[in-house]
């Protein structure tokens, strides 16, 4: 069950081109799996941004004598993660959390490999420790545009089994794209597991290249949220169900982690016409 | 509870409201607490009972059910705005049988005065959700949205035509128990509120919601395009809180007597004290949930204070206060601490 937490500033730090908030957040570290996320309350009471931001949990620290306190990664998009990114030590933050449906770890010993898009690579950290800790392989690879859009580079080294990094410039690892070595990663480490957390475009094919391979895919989406609890049914996507049936989804309750092969990646921003409750039309 | 830490979360208030009676009604619907969610902003409430006990706060409105499940309107659904949001849903959910064999049905076992908000895109549509509620158990009112288009007069919202607006609330007092209070809510996209409201209560509405979104758009500069999926979206949040108080006040002074549910972008007591004062019998809360999910309760225990600090012993004291002829028309002085006389 997630909690409501008015949390305080530790420390904000500068990584490429994001900021790690930590923030004190009794309560959530030990709820927090891999893959769970956050939603932050912008502007203070008085606020005319009436929206909660979600983050995906980057780390946690159960103890210590914060009573327990997360980090979370804040890309500038715009005035509300700008407002969160110029916060201070010590100032207040209304916290809910942990939220959504998080990775599904594998019960065997398995190989995984492990997909961040930019920051999307925040919640991949929990997640590698976790499989290594579970005798599971985690190669990851980490791609963005550039070098300053990559994340973790350096700290998620010292959870995974190997690390690839690509940039579309070649700034720095190879040149291209993430899903250009995905197929040859998952043959060459045999792994039965893709993670993936990025860009939707990015899932798609991460999905699909996955499912081509014969991998199971979890994948974490972005979808642009008001409420992150389940009640405004703004972040829905169309997402097949054990039945064979299309509905439109929650990807705050339902998600954020959804299997690859289950997303309707392409009509994602459609109601597709077989979706459950389609024909009743979405015009009122 | 003896030391009253009421609600889960942190900003739900951790000190004991002070002791004034909270009770009001809406018609014959009896309400233990004055504060109730918005319709679409609290979904049938589940989710909210994570964060304060949902049976706390006087009622839950549910999301719009129609008649069949529905998908809804394509993403982007949502746009914030300054102090407010736009949305554009389209009343996706799960038809009313799915509704009332899940959704009505963990509201009446979990003991929640429960609303329920229903929309169609017909007078036949309204008659047949009516008649599936009848008989189902947990129904202690229901709010009609007919701030839907109307399938049969090409589009046209019911809410904007008093005629079209009483033929659907002439129909869903028709099929639905007699027992079972009627509320009509309102759209301000109107050039005149009461004329709707004074039609609705003809046709057979025991109250009113006052007020649902009004219609906005934002324009995306970088595609240059409508931002929302579907083009226009319904504006919510304190942006429009000053034109929900005037709806209240204007419909109170055509109709002293009906029962009003005040909303519109309340974010705290004093915000709902503004809506009691001009004239609502309880207030509902709803765009402030998605910024803070105790939010409910948290605004029911500031107005308590806000009423406490006024020198009301009651809400139903403060119920249309703002409308009073002279200051020396009443006994009310501003001095808490003393008992004021009746």
């Amino acid at each position: 069950m997630p909690l409501q937490v008015k949390g305080e500033i530790l420390d904000v730090r500068r990584v490429g081109a994001y900021s790690v908030l930590s923030v004190t957040a009794p309560g959530l570290p030990e709820r927090t799996r891999p893959g769970h996320f956050v939603t932050i309350g912008i502007g203070g009471e008085e606020s005319s941004m009436v929206l909660r931001r979600a983050f995906a949990i980057h780390n946690v620290q159960e103890r210590g004598v914060y009573g327990g306190s997360l980090d979370i990664v804040v890309g500038v998009h715009g005035a509300g993660t700008r407002w969160l990114s110029e916060r201070r030590r010590h100032d207040p933050i209304d916290i809910v959390g942990p939220l959504g449906r998080p990775f599904v770890l594998p019960k065997e010993r398995v190989s995984c490999v492990l997909v961040g898009g930019g920051y999307g690579s925040a919640p991949l950290f929990l997640l590698a420790d976790q499989l290594r800790e579970r005798g599971c392989r985690a190669d990851v690879i980490l791609g963005a545009s550039s070098e300053d859009k990559l994340f973790g580079v350096l700290e998620i080294k010292r959870v995974c089994s190997t690390l690839t990094i690509t940039t579309e410039d070649g700034s720095q690892g190879l040149r291209g794209r993430v899903t250009d070595i995905l197929g040859e990663s998952i043959e060459k480490f045999d792994a039965a597991v893709v993670y993936a957390c990025g860009p939707m475009g990015m899932l798609a094919s991460v999905a699909k290249i996955a499912t081509e391979h014969r991998a199971y895919s979890q994948c974490s989406v972005e979808e642009s949220m008001a409420c992150g609890i389940g009640v405004c049914m703004t972040c829905v996507l169309p997402v097949v169900g054990d039945d064979g049936v299309t509905r439109m989804v929650r990807s705050c309750i339902d998600g954020p982690v959804f299997r690859g092969d289950r997303v309707r990646w392409a009509d994602i921003g459609t109601i597709p016409e077989d979706t459950l409750g389609a024909s009743a039309g979405g015009s009122a | 509870m003896s030391r009253a830490i009421v609600g889960r979360g942190p900003r739900a208030i951790a000190v004991e409201p002070p002791d004034i009676d909270m009770t009001t009604s809406l018609g014959n619907l009896h309400l233990v607490k004055p504060v109730l969610t918005a319709s679409g902003c609290a979904s049938s409430g589940r989710e909210l009972d994570q964060f304060f006990d949902i049976t706390m706060i006087g009622g839950v409105v549910t999301k719009s059910v129609m008649l069949h499940p529905r998908a809804g309107r394509p993403t982007p659904r949502m746009a914030e705005t300054p102090s407010g949001m736009l949305n554009s849903i389209g009343l996706q959910g799960p038809g009313v049988e799915s509704f009332i064999e899940r959704d009505l049905a963990w509201l009446d076992q979990r003991g929640v005065t429960t609303v329920v908000s229903i929309a169609g895109g017909s007078v036949d549509e309204f008659s047949r959700i009516s008649q599936k509620l009848r008989n189902a158990s947990g129904v202690s009112a229901i709010e009609v949205n007919i701030s839907c288009p109307n399938v049969e007069d090409r589009d046209q919202v019911f809410a904007c035509n008093p005629d079209a607006a009483s033929q659907v609330i002439q129909a869903v007092r028709r099929h639905s128990d007699p027992r079972t209070p009627i509320v009509a809510k309102l759209s301000p996209d109107v050039t005149d509120i009461t004329e709707i409201a004074q039609a609705v209560v003809r046709a057979g509405a025991s109250g009113l919601s006052v007020m649902n979104t009004t219609l906005g758009m934002v324009i995306d500069v970088d595609t240059m395009r409508p931002l929302l999926a579907g083009v226009t979206g319904g504006l919510s949040g304190p942006a429009i809180r000053p034109i929900a108080v005037r709806c209240v006040w204007q419909i109170r002074k055509a109709l002293p007597d009906i029962p009003i549910l005040g909303m519109g972008g309340i974010r705290n007591g004093l915000d709902a004290l503004q809506f009691i004062l001009a004239g609502a019998n309880a207030v509902s809360v709803g765009t402030m949930i998605f910024h803070d999910p105790s939010a409910p309760l948290r605004i029911q225990n500031e107005l308590a204070h806000a009423l406490n600090d006024r020198g009301f012993k009651s809400v139903r004291e403060a119920i249309s206060y703002a409308h009073r002829q002279s200051d020396n028309a009443t006994v009310l002085e501003l001095h808490p601490d003393e008992p004021s006389g009746d």
